[in-house]
């Protein structure tokens, strides 16, 4: 957050599909408030989506006894996201999705989330907890971006 | 209060609904209208409703997203799988109605290269 005092909203969420919306809608508040353009605040939901449902069907593998933790920091020109999850964090990054060799079977129709979230954000990193757990996606959206 | 297990909170289901028009130059052109949510449990509602069209019938089809307020990566994955069973039936896709967010979206993933986008069914219908 480039050490400027900084506001700060936190959710938690149940480990269930669907309530990825929760998160999308408090980011989104968060972003309107802070004066992001519409354009970005859609770019910054869907992100979010995509992070929180990583987190609940990856991090933590769909145990609903576990949540996901969704921390918004909004400075004075970025809003930072991080989305919290139990799981041990990703190993590498996938490749770029190919949508050639999706058409023809030879790649998963899914796997699109983390090429979304770093083709929707300013910066995006995935880091691993130390604990073996706690590992999280961290999430940057600038506020002079496309302004 | 939530309850466990209660799932229509937050997700909206996904409807579907099939309607045969003709297109300008008066061929028969199947539209698949969708409601709610793309996501993963949308399968049934967009997989299922386009695999019970007769497949020798259709050749022209349109996706309709008018009504569509959310779609994620795994709804995207749904719509790829569909294209993936039209491109080996033959069939020609075109789809409308997405918001300026989503058409960047399916842009980005490269969807555009197996599926037109087109703002009005007007448009749709005119590029077929």
């Amino acid at each position: 957050m480039s050490g400027k005092k900084s506001t700060t909203v936190e959710v938690r969420l149940p480990t269930r599909l669907g309530f990825e919306k929760v998160a999308m809608a408090t980011a989104s508040s968060v972003a309107k408030l802070m004066g992001f353009p519409d354009d970005r605040v859609e770019d910054l939901k869907t992100a979010v989506a995509e992070a929180c449902i990583n987190a609940i069907e990856h991090g933590n593998s769909l145990n609903e006894k576990l949540s996901v933790g969704v921390v918004l920091s909004a400075g004075t020109d970025e809003l930072e996201v991080k989305v919290i999850d139990d799981g041990t964090g990703i190993k590498h990054q996938p490749a770029k999705p190919d949508i050639d060799r999706k058409m023809h079977g030879e790649e998963d129709p899914r796997g699109m989330g983390m090429f979304l979230i770093q083709a929707l954000v300013d910066e995006a990193e995935w880091v691993a907890g130390t604990d073996g757990k706690s590992s999280y996606v961290r999430l940057v959206i600038k506020l002079d971006k496309g302004a | 209060m939530l309850e466990d297990g209660d799932q229509t909170i937050v997700q909206s289901e996904t409807k579907s609904r099939v309607d045969q028009i003709t297109s300008p130059a008066g061929q028969p052109v199947t539209v698949l209208r969708f409601e709610g949510d793309i996501a993963s449990t949308s399968k049934a509602a967009v997989l299922g409703t386009y695999q019970a069209l007769p497949k020798s019938e259709v050749k022209l089809l349109l996706l309709d997203f008018t009504k569509v307020d959310y779609i994620n990566s795994s709804g995207i994955a749904v719509i790829i799988q569909l294209l993936i069973e039209a491109a080996g039936a033959g069939q020609k896709v075109s789809a409308f109605g997405l918001s300026a967010h989503f058409n960047k979206v399916f842009t980005m993933v490269g969807i555009t290269k197996y599926a037109g986008l087109f703002p009005t069914q007007v448009e749709a219908l005119a590029s077929l």
